[in-house]
């Protein structure tokens, strides 16, 4: 259980990004965090892997309060930030943290073959298309199974057709590991694929305004007029002066955000 | 698995198909060897030594000055056969690296500690800064009053020269690590040394072997400086020598020297940088 309480965070510049951030996540769910940029999303993601540290407020994991050195949460970045000098498997290996067992090589190929890279695994970064190597990205979050794994925007840099391949991918992992997600998305179709919830953060600094708690069954179809219910709801829990916009421009492009 | 192109697949079920009948990747190849059989490079040099021994020929330049290709030829092999050549270039070649050996090791070591830490940047970086900015052939009075006329003034000043650009590129490089692959690290347990050795050295290593070839360019300049402040081994001592007895010849054998040796020393750093930066993402012609 994931535990964030009256978190607020400041930048050393005044920005405050975050205020008054109250939310518990339960174990093995997908939940979404949507809204407009600069709403803070990144920033909560941030804070939760501790590679940013909240101003004010307590963050804990199962009861505890989650430490820099926290191994069991890992980070899917909008990018996949692969270090361009280590072939796939050393990559992937990373994710096993500075220590790995030797029994751990084995993980490594495991989530490789998850990730259907089997036979680029001695390829080098630049050697991998955009999707394969956000691919990577994903094996190395997962290689060290993870009890919560953050990602944000994970598959806003891919093609349409890619984005639903990975997306497709990611849900039969959750189907067989059952890792709690915490997935930040401009895409509202996307959480609605994804989520148990759907958290809308608004403003400047961002605050909780809407946690939607989706009771649609499994698999979704985007086509399902249950779930285009659903979709207009958390779109109207955003800012209204951008909802007329929306209908201007179309749904999709209000979706995917800029 | 089949390759007909038009079997078809619904849903996503099937994964990764593309992928899955690709090639196999072979252990990657290091990008490779010496570039021995770079001809081109050998013409523009060839048609100049052509030229230049014509001119000569045609008695177009007064070869009391300036010894034409065939007349140092005769000159360089007269000091291969009777040993001196090699004593020369092994006391030079001995004298740049050791001065290139010292000076990258405490580059190395201050460049590293300045990046990585801005307390130890703020403390030092100042101080090498503004010695960086003193003319090298300042210290050479000094080096010779402090340490003599021996090896280890001349060593010395060889590798304060190979100092500073190898601290510097290191620095920078360490300072400038992309934030993006350090965070990629962090979120994956690395700390400490465990990160710098996993994610700041390898990402700084380009810029570190462009700083040891400046460093070692900079420590074959220093070299000559050390050698004409009184020397009675090396390229440089030739080079004066042959000023003081009136031998051009001797004296262009000793500047071709410190071409071919600088260009074989570069080399070796530029075979390693190829070798070692095979990952790297850069557009080649
Ligand atoms: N390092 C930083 N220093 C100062 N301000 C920052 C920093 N990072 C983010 N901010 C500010 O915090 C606010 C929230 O930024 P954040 O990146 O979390 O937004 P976001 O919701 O992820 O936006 P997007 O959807 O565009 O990615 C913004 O106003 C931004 O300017
Ligand atoms: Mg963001």
């Amino acid at each position: 259980m994931l535990r964030l309480e009256n978190i607020t965070k400041r930048f050393s510049n005044g920005t405050l990004a975050l205020e008054t951030i109250n939310l518990e996540v339960a174990p093995q769910t997908i939940v979404s965090i949507v809204g407009a940029s600069g709403s803070g999303k990144s920033t909560l993601l941030r804070m939760i892997s501790g590679l940013e540290v909240p101003s004010t407020g307590q963050l804990s994991w199962n009861g505890q309060p989650i430490q820099r050195s926290q191994r069991k949460i890992s980070f899917i970045f909008q990018e996949p930030r692969l270090m361009p000098w280590l072939k796939v498997s050393h990559n992937v290996r990373l994710g096993l943290g500075p220590s790995p067992d030797r029994e751990d090589e084995k993980l490594v190929t495991e989530a490789i073959a998850k990730v259907g890279l089997e036979r680029f695994a001695h390829a080098l970064p630049r050697e991998l298309s955009g999707g394969m190597a956000q691919r990577v990205a994903i094996a190395r979050a997962l290689v060290a199974r993870p009890s919560l794994v953050l990602l944000d925007e994970p598959f806003s840099a891919l093609d349409a057709f890619n984005r639903l391949k990975l997306q497709n991918h990611l849900l039969k992992i959750w189907a067989i590991d059952r890792t709690t997600l915490l997935v930040v998305t401009h895409d509202v179709e996307e959480a609605l694929v994804f989520s148990d919830r759907v958290i809308v953060l608004t403003g400047q600094p961002g605050r909780i305004s809407e946690d939607f708690f989706i009771s649609l069954p499994r698999p979704r179809r985007r086509t399902d007029p249950e779930f285009q219910a659903w979709k207009q709801a958390i779109l109207d829990a955003f800012d209204p002066s951008l909802l007329n916009e929306s209908e201007t421009l179309g749904e999709k492009s209000y979706a995917s955000g800029h | 698995m089949g390759t007909s192109a038009n079997k078809r697949t619904i849903g996503f079920s099937a994964g990764f198909p593309e992928e899955n009948e690709a090639l196999p990747f072979a252990e990657h190849s290091k990008r490779s060897v010496f570039r021995v059989h770079n001809t081109l490079g050998w013409i523009t040099p060839a048609i100049l030594i052509a030229g230049w021994e014509l001119t000569a020929r045609a008695r177009l330049v007064d070869s009391s000055l300036f010894s034409s290709p065939a007349q140092i030829a005769a000159e360089l092999w007269k000091i291969t056969l009777n040993g001196e050549l090699l004593s020369h270039l092994e006391a030079t070649s001995l004298r740049v690296l050791a001065g290139f050996a010292i000076g990258v090791s405490a580059a190395t070591v201050l460049g590293a500690l300045t990046g990585y830490s801005g307390t130890a940047r703020r403390l030092l970086d100042p101080l090498l800064q503004s010695l960086r900015s003193i003319p090298s052939m300042a210290w050479v009075p000094l080096f010779l009053l402090w340490l003599g006329i021996g090896e280890s003034s001349k060593i010395s000043l060889i590798a304060l020269g190979a100092f500073f650009p190898v601290y510097l590129n290191l620095m920078n490089g360490v300072r400038n690590v992309d934030r993006k692959l350090v965070e990629a690290g962090l979120a994956n347990g690395f700390r400490g040394f465990a990160l710098a050795k996993a994610v700041i050295l390898p990402a700084s290593l380009p810029a570190y072997l462009t700083g040891l070839r400046q460093g070692l360019s900079v420590g074959w300049m220093f070299v000559v400086a050390a050698e004409i402040m009184g020397a009675s081994r090396g390229l440089g001592y030739l080079l004066i020598d042959g000023q003081a007895t009136g031998r051009p010849a001797i004296m262009m054998s000793s500047v071709i020297l410190f071409a071919i040796c600088g260009k074989l020393s570069d080399g070796v750093i530029a075979t390693l940088s190829e070798r070692w930066l095979y990952w790297q993402d850069v557009y080649r012609t």
